[in-house]
C-alpha cells in the first residue's frame, strides 16, 4: 500500500503527506470539521478557554524560573524578587493571576451556555462529562496554584481545605495528615502541591482537552434551535459550491476566524485587567506571610469557588460536608437528570426555562453571600439558598419528565 | 501458538500488575509525614505567670495550643444552643498549682480555623463559620461538632509537657471529655 515517490522533496507537502497524511489530517480535524451556522457568539468560548489556558501555560513558565517552593522563601521569592526585581516578572505574575480568575468566568458561561442550549445530550453526554472533568481539574490547578505564595490565605485555605478530607464525624485525621506530609500545612504540604500544580495536573489538563475535543467531532456542536442536521448532506451541499444553501461551514478557516474575532474582543478585556484592574485577581490578605498561630479575620475562597464554599458553611459539620460533596458532583449527571427529550433553547422549553433561570440566580446569590461574613441573617439566607440548590437539582427529573416534546422540524 | 501467547500475555500482566501495586504502595509511603516530622516532640509550658482570663497561644507539633486560666466567672454572655452554664465548673479543665485551666488545641472542630476569645463575652468565636465554644473549650454554636480537642498533656508542679500521657490526661480520658 504504502508508496514513497524517490523523487519527493525532503519536507515538500508530498513528502510529508505520504509520511504523515497531513492533508487526511487536516480535512478530518478542520477543514471538514462541519460547524452549523445558526450558532453566536457563545460557541466561540471553547476556543477561549483553549487560548486562556495557552495563556496560564506561558505565564507560568515564565514564574517558575523564579519561584522558590520553600516555605521559608516562597513569599519573598514572589512578592520581592519576581514582583519587584526581576524584569517584567510583575507582568507574568498579573496575567497569571487574571487568567486563573478569568478562566472560571469564561468556564462558567460557557457551562451554562451548555445547559441553557441542551448541549449535553443526544449524542452529547461525553463532551459534558469530559467537560466537567475539566472544571474539576481547573479547580485543583487553581487551588494547588493558590498555595504557592505561602501568604495567610494560602496558608489557611490550605488548612480547611485539607481539613474536609476528615469527612465529618468519620474522623479520618490520619488521612489528613497523609495528603498534608505533617500535622498542619508545612514543607511536605507546599512541595507536593507545588509538583501538582506545575506538573501532575497541567498533564491530566491537557489531555482532558484532546478527550473534550474528541468527543466533539463526531456529535458535531450544537445550534442555537437544537436542530438536527444531516452533516453529511450539509456538507455535500457546500462541498458542491452551494454554500448560501448549506446550513453549515467549515470550522477552517470559516469557523476559525470567527473565533478569532471573539478571541480579539475577549483579550482586549483580558488586557485590560491585566494593566489597569489586577488587583481584583489577588487578595490583599495573601500580602500578609502564612502564619500557623493566626487565622485572618474572615476566610473566604477566590470568587468562583463562593457558591460552593456557602453550600458547605450554614449547615452542622456532617449535613454540610454532604450538601457540598453533592454540588460538587450533580453537574456530572446533567445528561442523565434531564428526561426530556427535548434538545432545545431553555426558552423553549417551558418549566425548564425557569429552572435555568432559578438556577442561574440562585448560584450569583450564593456567590455573592459567600463573600459575607457568617453572621446573623446572612446565615439564614444562606441556608435557604443552598436548600434551594439541591430542591432544584432534585426537581429536575420530574420538571423534565413532564416536558412535552417538542416536534421535530 | 495461543496458549503460548496468553502465557506471555498473563507472565507480562502479572509482573507488571505486582509491580504497579508496589509502586502504588511507594507512592503512598512516599506522600508519609517524615520520621522527623512524626517524631514531634514535646513542648513544656510554664503556667505559674499566665495572667486570668486572657488568651494564651504556644506551639505544639506546628498547632497553636490555646491556654486560659479560667476565672471563677467564666460564663459566656450567651449560647445560642442554650448551654450557657459557668465553664468554670467544667470537668474539661486542668488544675494545675491550685488554678483552673482550659488547655486544648487552638483548632475549630468545624475545618480547623483558629477561634478568637473575647475576655468579655467569656467565649471564642471562629472568624471561618461563626462556631463558637465557651471558656472550656465546648460549643455553644454549630458548625463545629465537637468540643476543642485537650492535647496529651503530663503536670510537674506548675508545668506541663504537651506530648505526653500523664495520670491527669488519662482520667480525663476515661471520663471521655478529652476530644
Ligand atoms: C478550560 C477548559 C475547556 C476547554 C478548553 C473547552 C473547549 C471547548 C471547545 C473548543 C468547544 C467547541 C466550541 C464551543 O462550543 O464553545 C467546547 C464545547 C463544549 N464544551 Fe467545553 N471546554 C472546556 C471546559 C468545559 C466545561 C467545564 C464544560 C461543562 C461541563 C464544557 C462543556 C462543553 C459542552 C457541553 C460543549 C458542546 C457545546 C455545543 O455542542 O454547543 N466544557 N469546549
Ligand atoms: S472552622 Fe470554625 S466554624 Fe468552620
Amino acid at each position: 500500500m504504502a508508496h514513497f515517490d524517490p523523487n519527493a522533496k525532503p519536507f515538500s507537502h508530498k513528502w510529508l503527506n505520504e509520511r504523515l497524511g497531513v492533508d487526511t489530517l487536516k480535512r478530518v480535524l478542520s477543514t471538514e470539521y462541519w460547524i452549523p451556522k445558526n450558532i453566536n457568539f457563545l460557541w466561540a468560548m471553547g476556543m477561549v478557554l483553549a487560548a486562556t489556558f495557552g495563556v496560564l501555560l506561558i505565564s507560568g513558565i515564565f514564574l517558575l524560573m523564579y519561584y522558590v517552593p520553600t516555605t521559608k522563601e516562597a513569599f519573598d521569592s514572589v512578592n520581592y524578587t519576581i514582583m519587584s526585581q526581576v524584569g517584567y516578572g510583575w507582568l507574568w505574575r498579573h496575567v497569571h493571576a487574571v487568567a486563573a480568575s478569568v478562566v472560571f468566568l469564561i468556564i462558567y458561561i460557557h457551562m451554562l451556555t451548555g445547559i441553557y442550549y441542551g448541549s449535553y445530550k443526544r449524542g452529547r453526554e461525553l463532551i459534558w462529562i469530559s467537560g466537567m472533568l475539566l472544571f474539576v481539574a481547573f479547580s485543583a490547578e487553581a487551588f494547588s496554584g493558590y498555595m504557592l505564595p505561602w501568604g495567610q490565605m494560602s496558608y489557611w485555605a490550605g488548612m480547611v481545605i485539607t481539613n474536609l478530607f476528615s469527612l465529618g464525624s468519620l474522623n479520618l485525621n490520619g488521612l489528613v495528615e497523609w495528603i498534608r506530609g505533617d500535622y498542619v500545612p508545612g514543607q511536605a504540604f507546599l512541595g507536593r502541591f507545588f509538583m501538582l500544580h506545575v506538573v501532575l495536573i497541567p498533564l491530566f489538563i491537557i489531555g482532558l482537552i484532546v478527550l473534550h475535543f474528541g468527543t466533539l467531532r463526531l456529535p458535531h456542536v450544537n445550534n442555537q434551535d437544537g436542530e438536527e442536521f444531516d452533516f453529511e448532506a450539509e456538507a455535500e451541499k457546500w462541498k458542491a459550491g452551494k454554500k448560501k444553501e448549506a446550513k453549515v461551514i467549515p470550522f477552517n478557516p470559516v469557523f476559525l476566524s470567527k473565533d478569532v474575532f471573539v478571541m480579539g474582543i475577549y483579550f482586549i478585556f483580558f488586557f485590560y485587567l491585566v494593566f489597569y484592574h489586577f488587583e481584583f485577581a489577588m487578595d490583599p490578605v495573601n500580602f500578609d506571610p502564612a502564619n500557623g498561630l493566626k487565622t485572618p479575620p474572615h476566610i473566604y475562597p477566590e470568587w468562583y469557588f463562593l457558591w460552593s464554599y456557602e453550600i458547605l458553611r450554614p449547615f452542622s459539620k456532617n449535613i454540610g460536608l454532604i450538601a457540598f460533596g453533592f454540588a460538587q458532583v450533580i453537574f456530572f449527571l446533567l445528561p442523565f437528570l434531564d428526561r426530556s427529550p427535548n434538545v432545545a433553547p431553555a426558552n423553549r422549553r417551558g418549566i425548564f426555562k425557569i429552572w435555568f433561570w432559578l438556577l442561574v440566580v440562585d448560584m450569583v446569590g450564593l456567590t455573592i453571600l459567600g463573600k459575607l461574613p457568617p453572621v446573623g441573617t446572612w446565615t439564614i439566607v444562606g441556608t435557604v439558598f443552598a436548600d434551594i440548590f439541591i430542591a432544584l437539582w432534585i426537581a429536575l427529573p420530574f420538571v423534565t419528565k413532564m416536558e412535552k416534546p417538542i416536534g421535530g422540524k | 501458538m495461543s496458549d503460548r501467547r496468553d502465557f506471555m500475555g498473563m507472565a507480562l500482566g502479572g509482573f507488571a500488575g505486582l509491580g504497579a501495586l508496589g509502586a502504588l504502595y511507594a507512592a503512598k509511603r512516599t506522600w508519609d509525614p517524615l520520621p522527623s516530622v512524626k517524631a514531634g516532640g514535646f513542648t513544656t509550658l510554664d503556667l505559674s505567670n499566665v495572667p486570668e482570663n486572657t488568651l494564651v497561644v504556644e506551639k505544639w507539633r506546628g498547632k497553636p495550643v490555646l491556654i486560659i486560666k479560667v476565672p471563677k466567672n467564666a460564663k459566656p454572655n450567651s449560647a445560642p444552643n442554650g448551654h450557657n452554664e459557668n465553664a468554670y465548673d467544667d470537668k474539661r479543665l486542668v488544675t494545675v498549682g491550685g488554678h483552673k485551666y482550659m488547655i486544648v488545641i487552638g483548632l475549630c472542630t468545624h475545618l480547623g480555623c483558629i477561634p478568637d476569645y473575647f475576655p468579655e463575652k467569656n467565649k471564642f468565636i471562629c472568624p471561618c463559620h461563626g462556631g463558637q465554644f465557651n471558656a472550656a473549650g465546648e460549643v455553644l454554636k454549630a458548625p463545629p461538632p465537637s468540643p476543642l480537642v485537650i492535647p496529651p498533656f503530663k503536670i510537674t508542679g506548675t508545668k506541663v509537657v504537651l506530648g505526653e500521657e500523664g495520670p491527669e490526661y488519662k482520667k480525663l480520658l476515661a471520663a471521655g471529655v478529652v476530644s
